[in-house]
């Protein structure tokens, strides 16, 4: 034994085959990871193991297998997510809409994910196509309104009870179901939607022109109305006299040779006869 | 640092020491530096030999002397030689490699705004408050610091594209908008969910569609923003809740709320109808003002003249009569037709230039 210690090479080959054999004794599990061991391929039994309201320090840390005998497949068990991008849904009025979903989902039974599956991105993948489904199952017995409505809550719990379903035979639970987008598809349907916003639009532009124009037309008449009032107020006192006050003004403003403005005016001649009432001075009878 | 240099370069020396050893000085050397490299003296014995495969199989018996040699350098060698009064340098450094390490990786100096994650073996041990914070050493014990003071910022959509977004009454707009969190809980954080960025834009997502859903849109891109805002801000709180992702949502703040680019001129369309009818009505009312103005002011000349009248009628009446005319006729051509048997010429030149010739005859004033 001592020979063997002194011996340095004898040392190092035992340190390294000391470090081999903790290392493939003790493993470490991280609160992010749950973990199956399996003996020659057989599942002996689970580590850190998803439990519902368990307060992180509990399960995960020092694990002991037995070495070369046990491995270990690590499974995560956060929460994560299967993305359906893209699929068309037809609703029950023949409309179509393009929706993006995701599920949230984690592995609450490693040793079933284990044996169904092998892996998480394999769940994935099986859970994929199965969400697009019942997405648009669901979403195909509604009418397009009800896509949009708040009831998509309803129809967003049986998407997930639908998936459950299938996602238990993996050993997985669904946490959550949601519409990520949901659009009208490129082309007709997006277009024709433009179209009919913009014809709304032009609508709307037009009411609030006419608005306008109405306005200011009973404006114009009110204020003619008004002075149509003060006109009747002053010029009422004396009928009479406003007759005279009035013609007075419009000959003096008839004939006029005077040019006004850029407008030519008609030359006036006027033929008075000598009896005329302005003349009757200049026939100098009283 | 500058003492385990130091060791490293005794340590050098001590070696290259060995000039006339098996290797000759370039060996030496070589050694030498091997040695010095991180004052990992164990290896330094077989540093040499993997360097240089191709020495001649007789040099054997070399290295059994220099591996003699060095052990008597050491102090007596690997196994027994650590309570001898020898110098094993490569002991020390070891020590003080050890102690740095642990002074390194078990102290931590947490930040105000951080929160350290301790875990002992990958098992969640407890969460360091800022200050100085202790913990086992790497291996052992690892210690995540995570800023959970810091607001950070999602944008949706990244980039320039739009982001069409149906309205409850099925109409289409374009909505920019930021969301803001911090993390409220890190051992969540960094247990609970996997990749929480990605998980957090696509709750944003979700939720804003499903509140854009619910209004109309013009509610959407004017008056309805701020209640959005915070809908949004509320549900994706609850499902972040719900999944245990240990995360605060500051904020939502819709950046741009406007109708896609494609039917953009229509909208255009009705601030300019609005501009319009805005026009038409203070047209009219310019118009108003005018007449009103009008109005008043023919209707005070009006009573001017008529308390005028009142008080010397016929005076008053045939001086504004016999002023008129001289105005009028002085502007005029006049003819006085004396005789009533007289038929007057009219060589007009108006004739040629109008359809009608119009020559005005005037009887006199009406009275």
């Amino acid at each position: 034994m001592i020979s063997v210690l002194r011996n340095p090479i004898a040392l190092g080959i035992g340190a390294i085959l000391l470090l081999i054999l903790v290392a493939s004794t003790f493993a470490i599990v991280p609160e992010t990871k749950q973990a199956v061991v399996v003996r020659f391929g057989e599942p002996q039994r689970i580590l850190n193991r998803y439990q519902p309201n368990e307060p992180f320090g509990r399960s995960a840390g020092i694990a002991v297998r037995i070495p070369f005998m046990e491995q270990i497949v690590w499974i995560d068990k956060r929460i994560q997510s299967v993305e359906m991008d893209n699929q068309q849904v037809l609703s029950t009025d023949q409309l179509r809409l393009q929706v993006d979903a995701f599920a949230r989902y984690r592995i609450v039974d490693p040793l079933r994910m284990y044996i169904s599956a092998r892996n998480e991105e394999n769940v994935s993948t099986q859970l994929q196509p199965i969400l697009g489904s019942a997405l648009r199952n669901e979403l195909g017995r509604r009418p397009f309104a009800a896509l949009l409505s708040p009831e998509r809550g309803q129809m967003m719990d049986n998407i997930q009870t639908a998936l459950n379903r299938v996602a238990r035979q993996y050993g997985a639970e669904i946490v959550d179901v949601r519409i990520k987008r949901a659009d009208l598809p490129e082309g007709t349907p997006l277009e024709s939607a433009y179209q009919r916003m913009r014809t709304a639009r032009q609508q709307e532009a037009r009411s609030i022109q006419a608005q306008g124009l109405k306005q200011a037309q009973i404006i114009r008449a009110d204020a003619d109305a008004e002075a149509a009032n003060t006109y009747a107020g002053a010029f009422n006192q004396d009928p009479e006299f406003y007759d005279f006050y009035r013609a007075m003004q419009s000959y003096d403003l008839s004939f006029n040779n005077q040019q006004t403005g850029d407008t030519p005016r008609g030359r006036t001649s006027i033929i008075l006869s000598p009896n005329n009432e302005y003349l009757r001075q200049f026939r100098g009878n009283r | 640092m500058k003492r385990i240099f130091g060791w490293g370069r005794r340590l050098g020396a001590v070696l290259s020491d060995n000039r006339g050893g098996p290797w000759g000085p370039g060996g030496g050397d070589d050694g030498g530096s091997g040695g010095g490299g991180d004052g990992g003296g164990p290896r330094n014995p077989w540093g040499p030999r993997r360097r240089k495969p191709g020495r001649p199989a007789g040099e054997v018996t070399s290295l059994d002397e220099f591996l003699k040699k060095s052990r008597d350098r050491f102090g007596g060698g690997f196994g027994g030689g650590f309570s001898t009064g020898g110098r094993p340098y490569w002991l020390y450094g070891l020590i003080a490699f050890i102690a740095l390490w642990m002074l390194f990786t078990s102290v931590h100096r947490i930040g105000p705004q951080q929160r350290g994650v301790v875990t002992l073996f990958g098992r969640y041990a407890s969460t360091l408050r800022p200050g100085i914070g202790f913990s086992f050493p790497y291996p052992v014990g690892s210690v995540a610091k995570l800023d959970v003071e810091e607001i950070r910022n999602v944008e949706i959509p990244t980039g320039r594209g739009e982001n069409l977004i149906l309205t409850g009454d099925q109409n289409v707009i374009d909505l920019k908008y930021s969301v803001r969190w911090n993390i409220k809980s890190p051992e969540l954080y960094l247990f609970r969910i996997a990749n929480p960025d990605a998980t957090i834009s696509e709750v944003a997502e979700s939720a804003m569609r499903a509140a854009v859903a619910r209004v109309s849109l013009d509610d959407a891109i004017g008056a309805g923003r701020a209640d959005i805002e915070q809908r949004v801000a509320q549900s994706m709180q609850q499902l972040l809740d719900a999944y245990g992702a240990g995360v605060q949502i500051q904020g939502v703040a819709i950046r741009e709320s406007v109708p896609p680019p494609a039917v953009n001129d229509a909208f255009l369309e009705v601030s300019a109808a609005q501009q319009q009818a805005q026009s038409y009505m203070n047209d009219a009312r310019a118009y108003a003002l005018q007449q009103t103005a009008r109005s008043q002011g023919e209707a005070a000349a009006f009573e001017k003249v008529y308390a005028e009248y009142r008080a010397a009628p016929e005076v008053t009446r045939r001086r504004m009569y016999y002023e008129t005319m001289e105005r009028v006729l002085s502007r005029v051509d006049t003819t006085i037709v004396e005789a009533p048997g007289v038929t007057p010429y009219l060589a007009l030149p108006e004739i040629q230039r109008r359809a009608l010739p119009a020559p005005q005859t005037q009887g006199g004033p009406a009275r």
